[in-house]
């Protein structure tokens, strides 16, 4: 008797992944929190490629020809703007969600190349201020560890009004990270779930906002640039609103942009891509004619130096990157580096669940490579000298891969990269980015084919 | 140089906040009084040292925002965010206060005589407050540390996700918030209330008021309780 043929026919609407989240609903009645951006396919810088010089243009040589790198920041009202050697800084990241170690390799590795680094939820730690040259101070809606005398450390200040990963909501960060220091830091019982709320105590809208960003120039004496931080949504006016209340620096964060601890529906489902999203803020910019007084820094899933290039001929004047600095620490290796030896962490990944190139449990708090953690034992796998190392190397790899980028278009200035250098391979980018389909004049929305 | 004035309808706020923060505290200030405020913005934001500040008027938002070891009087009304941040030092409101009075406060004393608006004391982390009237609604939300006393009613969702903060309320309480709870008294807080009425130069009876603090059934996750997520 033969057997009976097994049907593997996977339904489309309720697949494995879809039975598998259904399943975790009913047996634990609570939506899943975890760490990173989103997973799902995006459409992304991937999606556009530039135009090198050939007849038309005329290039750079690859190596030799000077092109400049400095970006400044903060020129509209701050007496003392940023300056910075590349257009490339470090996202804000809390103390708290990383470890100390990091913290500092953040800040060295950011100083020794020529930018900045950014505090998080929870105040700014000694480490790193010490070790960064530049550090913008974020000030956000849960004000934790928020204090006048690190405003007056800080050279800039961010206010932050939403993050990419999860617009409109708060912030958790589980209790297995709340240690007797961050708990300090941020006046709560150590050990509890902390929660980090999604609007700020003092204001609530753009006019208020005005007052608020008054009061930290008042409070600076007008010497500090002040950032405005949106996660992406409604973008144009997000922008525009963000302009009217006196920002000198807006920061917009794409829903790739990652997170220590947020709902997984927030992550996937909350937001617009970033390709989408700095396409509306320089629209923004432009109709208000604050192209170049007000400065635009671009963040959520910028990963490689033509990421860079992509964001800066979009129109950004800087980028801002988390999830890429953290891989390169180490996040997602397969070994981590203690005394002198590179040690294997794949049981550690399977004690959480997961696989070397697959972890997004920043949350636990049990990073096996010593990055998302308080643990006392398993920071001690990232030394600050270690991180800022490999950090360092990442952040010049993308500096020189956006220079010859530039180079190869014809820029002797990176910020002469512009959105008639790009075309895009797909339709959905061609719309979102509003550049050509590649090997047509036609932008969806906008001309004929 | 012990007295200083500035009037608000001669000389730019930018001028006298920058010399309260660059050159008073150097040339031993000891009383500036700051006349016609009409309600500006940001008065004497960001203060870092022991100076009594009296301001003769109505103040705008944030008026002694993230304030550190200053005195400050409005003899008139407060806007929003009065005290916001402060560090340390005291605020005395002597009308009414607008929303967000004492916002994430990490020390000194607010005392506002009148009633406070919307969410007074909101995300409260280790100042004390003293309202001599009523408060609005969600006042003390996420309120971490310090005290609050509220002389007159709350509004509604006091308290709401209280961490380790502790209000003593004599009127009514419209509702309490998530995880805030009507706790007995005890003589501790008896003392603390008057502790806190007699540095606000109010006279009540401590017996009269009730203590809210947290029940501590949020602290983690709960799925029992998921609107409160
Ligand atoms: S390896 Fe560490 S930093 Fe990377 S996703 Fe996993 S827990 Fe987070």
């Amino acid at each position: 008797m033969s057997e009976k043929p097994i049907s593997r026919e996977e339904s489309f609407g309720y697949d494995r992944k879809t039975i598998d989240y259904i399943r975790n609903a009913a047996a634990h009645g609570l939506y899943e929190i975890r760490g990173m951006g989103a997973k799902r396919k995006l459409p992304n810088f991937d999606d556009l490629v530039f135009l090198g010089a050939s007849l038309s243009r005329y290039a750079l040589e690859g190596y030799r020809e000077k092109c400049s790198t400095k970006t400044i920041l903060g020129t509209r009202y701050a007496k003392k703007p940023i300056e910075l050697d590349i257009p490339i800084t470090i996202a804000g990241m809390s103390f708290g969600s990383l470890s100390a170690n990091v913290k500092e390799a953040l800040g060295r590795a950011a100083t020794e190349v020529g930018t900045s680094t950014t505090t998080g939820d929870g105040g700014m730690t000694p480490e790193e201020r010490q070790s960064s040259k530049t550090l913008v101070y974020q000030c956000l809606p849960s004000r934790y560890g928020f204090n006048p005398d690190d405003v007056r450390r800080a050279d800039a200040i961010e206010v932050v009004i939403g993050q990419g990963a999860k617009p409109g909501g708060g912030g958790m960060l589980l209790g297995q990270k709340v240690s007797a220091r961050v708990a300090g830091m941020r006046t709560l019982p150590e050990g509890i779930d902390q929660r980090s709320a999604c609007r700020h105590p003092d204001w609530t809208g753009p006019d208020d906002l005005a007052i608020k960003i008054q009061e930290l120039r008042e409070m600076t004496d007008w010497e500090k640039p002040i950032y405005v931080k949106v996660g992406a949504t409604r973008t144009f006016n997000d922008v525009k609103l963000a302009v009217h209340a006196g920002a000198d620096v807006v920061v917009v964060d794409g829903m790739q942009g990652g997170t220590a601890a947020t709902q997984t529906c927030f992550i996937e489902h909350i937001g617009i891509p970033t390709l989408a999203a700095v396409r509306q803020a320089v629209d923004a910019l432009e109709d208000l004619d604050m192209k170049g007084k007000v400065q635009l820094i671009v963040s959520g899933g910028i990963r490689t130096g033509p990421d860079v290039a992509k964001a800066l001929a979009m129109g950004a004047d800087a980028v801002a990157i988390g999830q890429g600095v953290l891989i390169a620490l180490g996040c997602n290796h397969d070994s981590y580096f203690q005394n002198g030896e590179h040690r294997p962490a794949s049981a550690d990944y399977s004690a959480l669940g997961t696989a070397p190139g697959f972890c997004h449990h920043c949350h636990t708090g049990k990073c096996p490579v010593g990055i998302t953690t308080q643990d006392a034992m398993l920071e001690q796998r990232l030394t600050p000298e270690f991180g800022a190392k490999h950090l360092k190397n990442y952040l010049k790899t993308l500096n020189m891969e956006l220079t010859t980028i530039a180079r190869a278009c014809g820029k002797q200035n990176v910020h002469h990269l512009e959105r008639e250098d790009l075309v895009a391979l797909t339709l959905e980018a061609a719309a979102m980015a509003k550049v050509p389909l590649a090997g047509t004049s036609w932008i969806p929305g906008v001309g004929n084919i | 140089m012990d007295s200083l004035n500035f009037d608000l309808a001669e000389i730019p706020l930018r001028t006298v906040n920058t010399f309260l923060h660059k050159e008073a505290p150097g040339q031993s200030v000891k009383k500036v009084v700051i006349t016609n405020p009409d309600g500006a913005h940001n008065i004497a934001v960001g203060l870092d040292f022991p100076v009594d500040i009296e301001v003769v008027g109505h103040a705008g938002y944030y008026a002694g925002g993230m304030n550190k070891t200053a005195s400050i009087t409005v003899t008139g009304s407060a806007g929003t965010g009065v005290a916001e941040n402060m560090m340390s030092g005291r605020v005395h409101v002597k009308g009414f206060a607008s929303n967000g009075a004492g916002a994430s406060a990490h020390g000194g004393l607010l005392v506002i005589d009148g009633d406070a608006g919307l969410r007074c004391g909101i995300s409260l982390k280790g100042g004390d407050i003293v309202v001599g009237g009523s408060v609005g609604s969600f006042s003390a939300f996420m309120a971490q540390a310090g005290r609050m006393v509220i002389c007159g009613d709350a509004g509604d969702a006091l308290g709401d996700s209280l961490y380790e903060a502790v209000l003593y309320v004599k009127g009514n309480i419209k509702s309490l918030g998530a995880d805030a709870q009507i706790e007995p008294m005890s003589a501790a807080d008896l003392a603390t209330v008057k502790e806190l009425l007699a540095a606000a130069g109010m006279d009540h009876d401590p017996k009269d008021f009730k203590r809210v603090a947290s029940a501590r059934s949020l602290y983690h996750w709960n799925a029992d309780a998921n609107q409160e997520y």
